[in-house]
């Protein structure tokens, strides 16, 4: 809603009234919009301890020392050490892997299946669309978190490469509806074009149609949708990490090291979870910025 | 009025039987298998004829069409069946820790609408300054900010500046009225901060929108005060879409009270599903979803009547 003045149809090339110059797409970004870029280098930030997080943590994240049991932040330790004497800074390097990983997959396969869905639903139209828009409906009427709690009672626990794939499901397929709906809207402008018809009238299969010429269309509600459901995905992850129904010891995550027998020692030991409150809080608002951004700068018209 | 409300009474009951058919295929459709996990979290060795023996206890081996009845017909009589777990009624259950989760809903939702609208109509009228800068900061970290990491903090800040804490165990707030709000003003807190940011965000966007509309303009050249074509012409029509994000949140509260309630040691609902959700009691958990399906059903119903009350106009159509 910041700006008001941008051509809706102008999209990223809107350059003002400078002559028009192929300009690298992350200059242009980074012009237009400054605080999407702080957004996106605190998120490099969290990359890089995700994938350095062994050269990075100067502790081994899962290592007990009962010697150094709840000490404070220090040299040895930068960030002080929990009930169990292991790391936090160490803990909290590594539990970037766990919110990067969990986050961003279950984002991706949300939104996929959703923009899927949403894409089929509004391109077919009639009872397939009436079905698929009364599942939605009931799905949307829960908050992610109440969906998620649902999906990890039933299917359990079930690890593939050390990340639990049913908390992807149980964080992803709350996504799906909500995904599903924006993809169906922007189907259905779409599906009125001409050149759809023209497709049809030439003979293409309804998947080629929707592969090639509706799904390159929703591309940029998907993008801005992964990118803000990412957001929504690293708060869920911690939150069910916290309630002891996601991420289970002694795998470090940031949601659980605020969890658990945490409760009795943090008014004593608050570093324990300052630090890792502030790294979700951080990642969060970091990926909503870069959302809100992308929204902005790829497609004005779009809001929430 | 009356007309319209019936109206919209009378389409809430095949949206709830919706509700409840969506239920009963998400637990047992999943490819998981509740019983077993039920068992394994019980830490005893499964084996098959423990799982037949349980499937037969809780009716989970009579054909889908009977179970699908038999649940259909409690529904009507209001029965959600018994706990897994506890072996009580779920009924019951719920009806226990009910009160505590709506007072803090209740006290949520009023601090985040004092909070909420008077700064997001600053934030708007402040366009672009740093009174507006601020505001959406911190609208944007309420966003951020972990509900239970929030809580925490409170009790950290609580202890730092007091030296105290509220005492553990809840007292109805017409029992004992300061005590009771002594100890549950902190969960609504730290459940309102979300929900303030959500509302100040939505004023701020619905009263930007109204500015720029004409008769905004048109009592502007008439010489009304700033002050007066705010409160006067732009909140009130900027409340509409505002009433709608308030009680959408509200519905959604749930999800906050989740993680609160476990900070704060509460015994709400929230807690309640908690344990349910990591115990496997299902027909604790249907019950659950029933609920909040059932509240969301009815505070939509809420806002639509709110809406024809505050707007004529939607009446009619």
């Amino acid at each position: 809603m910041a700006q008001t003045a941008t051509v809706p149809s102008a999209g990223p090339t809107s350059g003002v009234d400078t002559i028009p110059r192929r300009q690298n797409l992350l200059v242009q970004f980074v012009k237009a919009q400054p605080l999407g870029f702080v957004g996106f280098l605190i998120i490099l930030l969290y990359f890089v301890l995700a994938f350095g997080a062994q050269w990075i943590s100067p502790y081994d994240p899962e290592a007990v020392d009962f010697g150094a049991m709840l000490s404070g932040p220090s040299r040895e330790h930068l960030f002080g050490t929990d009930q169990y004497g292991r790391d936090v800074f160490s803990r909290l390097v590594y539990g970037s892997r766990t919110a990067l990983g969990v986050g961003i997959l279950s984002s991706l396969v949300g939104c996929t299946l959703g923009a899927l869905v949403g894409a089929a639903s509004g391109y077919f139209g009639g009872a397939i669309d009436n079905i698929i828009q009364a599942i939605v409906d009931v799905m949307l009427s829960f908050p992610l978190i109440v969906l998620a709690m649902v999906i990890v009672a039933v299917l359990g626990k079930q690890s593939v490469f050390g990340i639990d794939m049913n908390l992807v499901a149980a964080i992803a397929i709350p996504m799906i509806p909500r995904m599903a709906r924006i993809a169906r809207s922007s189907t259905l402008s779409i599906a009125q074009l001409p050149y759809i018809d023209a497709a049809r009238a030439a003979g293409y299969s309804h998947l080629r149609i929707v592969v090639r010429h509706i799904l390159p269309n929703i591309i940029a509600p998907y993008l801005i949708m992964t990118t803000a459901f990412i957001a929504q995905a690293i708060l869920l992850e911690a939150s069910l990490s916290f309630l002891g129904l996601g991420v289970t010891e002694p795998t470090p995550a940031w949601g659980l090291m605020l969890s658990g027998t945490s409760a009795d020692f943090y008014k004593a030991a608050p570093w324990m979870i300052m630090f890792p409150g502030l790294a979700i809080t951080l990642a969060v608002f970091a990926f909503n910025l870069l959302g809100d951004s992308l929204r902005d700068w790829l497609d004005p018209k779009m809001k929430g | 009025m009356i007309g319209y409300i019936l109206r919209r009474l009378l389409l809430v009951i095949p949206t709830l039987v919706g509700v409840a058919v969506a239920v009963f295929f998400l637990i047992r459709v999943m490819p998981g298998d509740v019983v077993v996990v039920k068992l394994r979290a019980d830490g005893a060795a499964v084996t098959q004829d423990a799982i037949d023996a349980e499937r037969k206890r809780l009716g989970l081996d009579k054909p889908m069409v009977v179970q699908f009845a038999d649940y259909m017909w409690g529904l009507t009589r209001l029965d959600l069946g018994k706990s897994l777990w506890t072996g009580e009624s779920v009924g019951k259950e719920i009806a226990q820790r009910f009160p505590v989760s709506l007072q803090v809903s209740i006290m949520a939702t009023i601090i985040a609408v004092f909070i909420a609208v008077p700064l997001g109509t600053l934030s708007a009228v402040y366009r672009d300054t740093w009174v507006d800068n601020l505001i959406r900061v911190l609208a944007v970290s309420g966003l951020a900010i972990p509900g239970f990491w929030l809580g925490m903090i409170i009790i950290l800040g609580l202890l730092a500046f007091f030296n105290w804490l509220p005492k553990i165990g809840y007292v109805s707030i017409f029992e004992d009225p300061v005590t009771n709000l002594a100890a549950l003003i902190w969960p609504a807190l730290s459940v309102g901060y979300r929900y303030a940011a959500v509302v100040t965000r939505m004023m701020r966007s619905a009263l930007l929108e109204v500015m720029r509309e004409d008769y905004i303009r048109t009592a502007r050249a008439k010489g009304v005060y700033q002050k007066l074509v705010v409160r006067r012409h732009a909140v009130r029509n900027a409340l509409l879409p505002v009433v709608t994000v308030i009680g959408l949140e509200f519905a959604f509260l749930i999800g906050g009270l989740v993680v609160t309630e476990q900070v704060f040691n509460l015994n709400g609902i929230g807690k309640l599903f908690v344990d349910a959700a990591a115990r496997g009691d299902f027909t604790l958990i249907q019950g659950l979803v029933i609920l909040i399906a059932t509240i969301f059903v009815l505070v939509n119903l809420v806002v639509d009547v709110l809406y024809a009350f505050l707007d004529p106009r939607i009446r009619l159509n």
